[in-house]
């Protein structure tokens, strides 16, 4: 397994001082009020996890992060040794790509259309190819560089937009629902690369996840969300609050998964 | 001249000759992009707004009915893109909407008094008929596409995988799917009078089509999509000489049998 160390100067050392914090987001479309007077702190290093029901505003609180859709409120970022307020870069892993069976795109396509201005329909450029596989390598999916998009597994497409979210070396990683599709096996391992990430990226994660059980045993912080932030702390602290109880029922931890009910 | 190039020895075939080889590859790079984006339903409705464009123009008292389909086409283009990416409704259905009413009011304006007849070459095109200048106008819109495809093609692609994602990458999504359309329909309403409105969108359609039964990344996809589109205008134009059929069906009956080849041939290697 290849070490971020050996992308030596593309990575930042853990520091611990940096922090993201939303304040006061707030998100409506048309009349309905999806999300209501959201505020979070996050730090540079850690997993955060979003969990609730579908239609809880999870997705949405990702894209307002984002910038995709109108919001009010601020997201800061700052660095708390001298307090100096920074670019926010952020890194994105969608849920899922539009990609039809046939879409004559292969995994260089995609990466060096997002990350290059060489046109990627005139030519393959050997350099960009080298360094896209350089960080294809972090997650162990190299040999994905000139296969389709449209036939990659879950998990292997999931490593590719992984590779791709981090070449842009960002503060802060959104990860919209990726565990869907992945078997148990997967799940692990994916969850063991996040945890990697954060650690020897110093990056800042925020996840929407639907395995409770996980959410436990890796996420630094817990976000419970319903339209509002219902509670947030460890995952053991939220997990024994009367609002999770609400929004999940009791037996949840035990039978796997909030999300698929 | 002998052989098979006799057909050349007429000025308006190797005039035609030229506009093929200029529109061919230029319809074979846009499809690519239409396909992929899923446009397909707004470039046919765009070939249809051209009628409209005439008709408002001839409502005006245009002189020059080439302008007002022009513009018309590229208020259009705007308006649908605006349209549908509120998200409100089923975009094909609003494109529908929008299309019919357009084509309605304008075959109802040109048939007033029987008068259609002279509108009529607009629907099959004539590329036999197609002089110096607008051969001229041909060249700049496609060295204008190419500029566009180095600059922005990139983006295009990024944004046809997931809009969001490109966003995230910095990617002006909203100004490129604007560009997108208006050269559409500037490009369409260049050719509509050689290629007819009843058959433009096929030829955009069908090479990109073909491509995607072969191509395996978009280098591929681009050269294959652009190869079978001159093939296709390049043969079309022969025989429809000899056979003394028009053009444009021509064209695209080649397109069609190329579409169903590859589709089969693709299937056997997969």
């Amino acid at each position: 397994m290849k070490k971020f160390g050996e992308l030596s100067g593309r990575i930042r050392k853990p520091c611990g001082l940096h922090c993201i914090k939303v304040h006061h987001l707030s998100v409506t479309i048309g009349e309905q009020e999806i999300l209501k007077d959201v505020n979070l702190h996050i730090h540079c290093g850690s997993l955060n996890a979003l969990i609730g029901k579908n239609g809880a505003g999870k997705s949405t609180l990702i894209r307002a992060i984002l910038g995709d859709i109108p919001h009010s409120g601020q997201i800061e970022f700052k660095n708390t040794e001298d307090g100096r307020m920074q670019r926010l870069k952020v890194g994105y892993v969608p849920q899922s790509l539009n990609v039809d069976k046939d879409t004559p795109v292969s995994v260089y396509d995609m990466i060096a259309c997002c990350q290059s201005r060489i046109p990627v329909f005139l030519k393959k450029s050997g350099k960009l190819a080298a360094r896209i596989k350089e960080y294809l390598e972090i997650f162990q999916a190299e040999e994905l560089l000139d296969k389709q998009v449209c036939n990659l597994s879950g998990g292997e497409l999931q490593r590719v937009l992984l590779s791709m979210a981090v070449m842009d070396e960002p503060n802060l990683l959104l990860l919209d629902e990726p565990v869907s599709g992945i078997d148990q096996n997967g799940m692990e391992l994916f969850y063991r690369t996040i945890h990697r990430l954060k650690e020897e990226f110093d990056l800042a994660i925020i996840l929407i996840s639907h395995d409770l059980d996980y959410v436990a045993k890796y996420a630094d912080w817990v976000i419970l969300l319903d339209r509002e932030v219902l509670k947030q702390g460890a995952a053991r602290e939220v997990y024994a609050s009367e609002e999770f109880q609400r929004v999940f029922g009791t037996g949840s931890l035990r039978e796997k998964g909030g999300g698929s009910q | 001249m002998s052989g098979i190039f006799s057909w050349l020895q007429f000025d308006f075939m190797k005039l035609a000759f030229v506009a093929i080889l200029i529109i061919t590859p230029l319809f074979g790079l846009l499809g690519t992009m239409i396909v992929s984006r899923k446009m397909a339903f707004f470039s046919d409705a765009l070939g249809h707004s051209a009628l409209t464009g005439i008709a408002v123009g001839v409502v005006l008292g245009v002189t020059d009915t080439n302008l007002s389909m022009i513009v018309f086409a590229i208020v259009f283009a705007v308006l649908l893109n605006k349209i549908s990416s509120r998200n409100t409704a089923n975009t094909d259905t609003v494109i529908s909407v929008f299309s019919s009413f357009s084509i309605a009011v304008g075959l109802a304006i040109l048939s007033r008094g029987g008068n259609f007849s002279q509108y009529s070459s607009l629907l099959v095109g004539d590329v036999l008929s197609i002089t110096r200048k607008e051969i001229l106008y041909l060249l700049v819109i496609f060295l204008v596409t190419l500029v566009f495809w180095c600059l922005c093609g990139n983006g295009l692609f990024a944004l046809s995988m997931h809009r969001t994602l490109a966003k995230s990458k910095g990617i002006p999504v909203t100004l490129l799917e604007y560009l997108f359309a208006v050269l559409v329909a500037l490009i369409v309403m260049l050719s509509i009078k050689w290629v007819g409105i009843l058959i433009i969108n096929a030829l955009l359609i069908l090479p990109a089509a073909a491509a995607r039964n072969l191509s395996g990344n978009l280098r591929e996809y681009h050269f294959f999509a652009v190869l079978f589109s001159m093939f296709s205008g390049v043969l079309g134009l022969i025989i429809s000489y000899y056979t003394n059929v028009a053009t444009g069906p021509t064209i695209v009956i080649i397109a069609s049998v190329l579409y169903f080849a590859t589709y089969f041939y693709g299937r056997k290697l997969s």
